[in-house]
């Protein structure tokens, strides 16, 4: 690191707990205190920020390779970095699907090459994500992208001994499987939440229990094998019971839940908008509620953002015939901070718990989710809480402009963001990417 | 009002301006000159990314009655099937000027898309989308029952509603916007909707519509019903688990020669009403289907009759300040 | 309707009164009688809403006059509303429906009835309309009121009161059948 990567924050309120200076010396945090100097040093004045430890994301669809009309690594780390993380987990869903070491190899060095965020790849579980036969685990596992987290996100490791295999694989490489959960019989064509809103839309029910149900089976098989398991995007009630039960057992269970599914609901689906299509779908106002309690007690361990972007004419067409998916990296804060944070459900330090710390150890990112103190990495965002901006798909880094959020006043804006001590944002733009 | 999209949104005098209106315009079809100049000169598009060759006549029967000019544009088979988009269509429809547009399509939603995502800007006049709306047939529906409501009352049609009429509709309630359209419009006009149907065929949700629900036809058939109207039984259904065959889905479904003779029985009349096509023997016996009871050419006539309603309704009008000198 | 809407009619003046209006209909159905050489061919008809009221009371001061003169066969009404040239702008308005007489209109001696002359935009529809019906041998005009402010080549040939009017003034008809009070017709200024 040269000397311009040396950043004196002036004035951070850490994890909205107390104030203090932080000198950022190496890529590591070199001193934190009151009115510290350094002459070297450029200053960055935070008063009125927040600090958090860099955000990581356990589920982003970088796209690439093979859709890079949607998104490609260079503008999905740009997204990333803007939206405050200094880490996202690409899923496996590309073309050709990252079930292979050189897949997961290139997709990490396109993540360098970048040098936004830390780009990890996470692995297929099984071949082509067709659901039939195990993908080459071991051999991404050991190649340089180090692959921990493996998923066949977007589609569901449906079949029961499949998935008890691939749990108790994983363990080899201390991996996790990262779980889809949708019953694809109970959805076959679904099209929104099923209830009442789909009734009267006349759009094809995609159930809770589809989702709940592969959620039951998967704890219980991860307990069966004494296997860690990570569950996707949760996004009912129902579902958040059993993790819940789960826990209580014992199971070694982590949850997840989108930005999204904890601020819209399938009312927005009466537009017919395929901006709001996504899946699994936005469901009722009373999960919405159950989902921002299970953050709130610990149920669910972190917000994954299923950043998912998607070229224009993909969801310029009838709402069957639209792609599922949102984006979601530079507003995850905002909404995190609106439907948690503001309503004073959650801290700031919570904050940190469920979009640093713990997607960093679910997916085995040791030098992410590290904490704010001498010594560690110097991975941090900076967020004004107080600030209030109005969300223009437009004007975002990422490619995808199906943003459900469009005109939507937000609060909290990312001041900087720092990836091993360097600025990949200064004063809420982007900044330089770092060398590697 | 600007566009038909759905019966949901139709206020009471809406709806009773177009039956009224509609009843009009079924006198004009009496006529030696089936025709009226209301929309000489302007444009009507018939889009149809979903085949029906009954709903499209009635529809241009109705423009050509009003002297629209008329475009058929059936997309299936065109490059819409090839994955043009929706928006495409309807940029293409704006440039050539057309003055309305109906469309039928297979996707729910499809033309609410059309009229709101802001590709085109004409009226929008759904004809038929997926399996959420059909106004059309439901407004022709209640034309029907007001009419069967004034052979008994000896009253006329006009500006009355459905007020205490008990209307079954049978059969697969899930997959029909015919069922949902006539569901929110029949409540408007003041009538009680039963929905008489297998647990399969009834959609999650259907608790918090304003509908009393039956499994058994029999105990249905009990409850004093006005009318009875059938839904189609799609081919496809048979082979999904909906229920085990054809032959029990008429025997504990079907209005069968056994139960429309109980009909007779009752000392109050009741009309028999089905969208069309009938599948003869599955969801209407023959004789329930060409009885004097049934108003199903009847519902033919009154399609044309409430579709050129509803293109003079919303292509006619603008500001008042125009020009009303006697 | 502008023209009839009730609003309070402090600064009305009053035209015609009931019995002025009833020695207008009475001068205008021997009028008719006349030009019509009896009661041969005679087919009335009203354009709604005011116009038939008043087609019918001259149909039954005709057929007082003359008992060779059946109503039922010759009193008919002709909605406009389809034929108007301004049916883009203007809001849709209710529907009346037509009725011809039994023995229709062709070859008849089609009188058209109506409250107001103005525009003439109105006849111009009419004389539209009728055509769909057939041919009649020839149509007259037969009105309560003639404002003036023609736009049109169109004049009437039975004219219950000739009222010279500024075109910001409104004429107002009120007719017991539809309005609900007793007949009169009414200058309002402006709007």
């Amino acid at each position: 690191m040269t000397e311009q990567n040396t950043y004196l924050i002036k004035g951070a309120s850490l994890l909205g707990e107390r104030t203090a200076d932080i000198l950022i010396e190496d890529g590591k945090i070199a001193e934190i205190g009151d009115s510290l100097e350094s002459k070297d040093a450029q200053v960055v004045e935070a008063d009125g920020l927040i600090a958090l430890p860099g955000l990581v994301d356990i589920h982003t669809h970088l796209r690439q390779p093979g859709q890079e009309d949607a998104e490609t690594v260079e503008t999905g780390s740009k997204a990333a970095a803007l939206g405050g993380y200094t880490s996202v987990f690409a899923m496996a869903n590309s073309n050709p699907v990252a079930d292979t070491a050189g897949v997961v190899e290139q997709v990490l060095s396109l993540g360098e090459s970048a040098g936004w965020v830390d780009v990890r790849p996470v692995g297929a579980v099984t071949v082509g994500l067709k659901g039939e036969r195990l993908s080459e685990i071991g051999a991404m596992a050991n190649s340089r992208a180090k692959v921990r987290v493996f998923s066949d996100d977007g589609m569901c490791v449906w079949d029961p001994a499949l998935m008890r295999r691939a749990l108790e694989y994983v363990k080899t490489f201390d991996g996790v499987v990262a779980q889809h959960a949708q019953e694809p019989r109970l959805t076959e064509k679904a099209q929104m939440h099923e209830g009442t809103v789909s009734a009267e839309l006349g759009l094809a029910g995609w159930p809770a229990v589809a989702e709940e149900a592969i959620i039951a089976r998967d704890v219980l098989l991860a307990e069966h094998v004494n296997s860690r398991v990570h569950i996707c995007h949760l996004s009912t009630k129902g579902s958040v019971e059993i993790v819940r039960w789960a826990k209580e057992r014992g199971i070694n269970v982590t949850a997840e839940v989108t930005p999204h599914h904890l601020i819209l609901t399938d009312e927005k689906v009466r537009s017919y908008d395929p901006v709001f299509k996504v899946n699994p779908p936005l469901r009722a106002q009373e999960d919405v509620e159950a989902l921002r309690e299970a953050v709130a007690d610990g149920t669910i361990d972190v917000i994954g953002t299923d950043h998912a972007p998607h070229p224009t004419e993909a969801k310029e067409v009838e709402w069957a015939n639209a792609a599922n998916g949102m984006t979601g990296l530079e507003q995850a804060l905002s909404i995190i901070q609106m439907t948690l944070v503001d309503t004073g459900k959650i801290t700031w330090a919570d904050v940190a718990r469920i979009m640093s710390q713990k997607p960093a150890e679910i997916g085995r990112a040791t030098d992410q989710g590290r904490p704010l103190e001498v010594g560690e990495p110097a991975n941090i965002v900076l967020v004004d809480p107080e600030a209030k901006r109005t969300i223009n798909p437009e004007a975002q880094a990422t490619k995808g402009k199906n943003n459900p959020y469009r005109a939507m006043e937000v609060p909290g804006e990312v001041r900087a963001t720092f990836l091993r001590g360097h600025a990949t944002v200064l004063d809420g733009r982007l900044a330089t990417p770092i060398n590697q | 009002m600007r566009h038909l999209l759905d019966t949901k949104e139709l206020t009471y005098e809406q709806a009773i301006n177009i039956l009224d209106t509609a009843d009009y315009m079924a006198e004009v079809g009496t006529r030696e000159v089936k025709k009226l100049p209301a929309l000489r000169g302007r444009t009507v598009v018939n889009l149809f990314f979903e085949d029906s060759t009954r709903t499209r006549l009635s529809f241009e029967a109705a423009e050509k009655r009003l002297s629209a000019d008329v475009i058929n544009f059936a997309a299936k088979g065109s490059s819409v099937s090839k994955g043009e988009s929706l928006k495409d269509t309807a940029q293409t429809l704006a440039a050539i000027n057309a003055d309305a547009v109906v469309v039928r399509h297979s996707a729910s939603g499809a033309p609410q898309r059309l009229a709101e995502a802001g590709w085109i800007d004409v009226p929008v006049l759904n004809a038929g989308d997926g399996t959420h709306a059909h106004p059309t047939q439901a407004l022709l529906d209640a034309m029907s029952l007001r009419q069967f409501k004034s052979q008994i009352t000896g009253k006329p049609t006009r500006g009355t509603d459905l007020k205490g009429m008990r209307v079954a509709i049978v059969g697969d309630v899930l997959h029909s916007r015919v069922a949902r359209s006539n569901l929110w419009l029949l409540n408007t006009l003041g009538a009680e909707v039963i929905f008489v149907a297998p647990p399969t065929l009834l959609p999650v949700g259907i608790e918090d519509w304003p509908c009393e629900v039956y499994y058994n036809f029999d105990e249905a058939l009990e409850t004093h019903l006005d009318a009875v109207m059938l839904l189609r039984i799609q081919q496809e259904r048979m082979h999904a688990a909906f229920f085990p065959s054809a032959e029990e889905y008429s025997r504990l479904w079907g209005l069968t020669p056994e139960r429309f003779a109980l009909l007779d029985q009752m000392d109050y009349e009741t009309a028999v009403l089905h969208p069309g096509p009938m599948n003869r023997g599955l969801e209407i016996s023959a004789v329930a289907a060409d009885s004097d009871r049934s108003w199903v050419l009847r519902q033919v006539s009154n399609g044309v009759s409430v579709r050129m309603a509803v293109l003079y309704l919303l292509m006619t009008g603008g500001s008042a300040e125009d020009f009303y000198g006697n | 309707m502008t023209e009839h809407e009730a609003t309070s009619s402090s600064e009305a003046r009053v035209i015609l009164s009931d019995a002025d209006i009833d020695r207008a209909l009475t001068r205008i159905s021997f009028e008719i009688l006349e030009a019509n050489k009896g009661v041969e061919n005679l087919v009335i008809l009203g354009i709604p809403r005011r116009g038939f009221p008043i087609a019918q009371r001259l149909a039954e001061k005709i057929a007082k006059t003359d008992s060779d003169f059946s109503i039922e066969r010759s009193l008919g009404q002709l909605d406009i509303t389809m034929y108007r040239d301004d049916l883009r702008s203007h809001p849709s308005k209710t529907l009346e429906p037509t009725r011809i007489p039994s023995g229709g209109i062709h070859g008849k001696n089609v009188i058209l009835v109506d409250d107001v002359l103005y525009s003439g935009r109105t006849i111009r529809a009419a004389l539209d309309a009728i055509n769909e019906f057939g041919r009649p041998s020839l149509v007259r005009l037969a009105v309560l009121v003639d404002r003036g402010h023609r736009q049109l080549p169109i004049r009437a040939d039975h004219v219950g009161k000739n009222l010279p009017t500024a075109s910001d003034e409104t004429v107002r008809v009120l007719i017991s059948e539809i309005d609900g009070v007793s007949d009169r017709v009414e200058i309002l200024q402006g709007e």
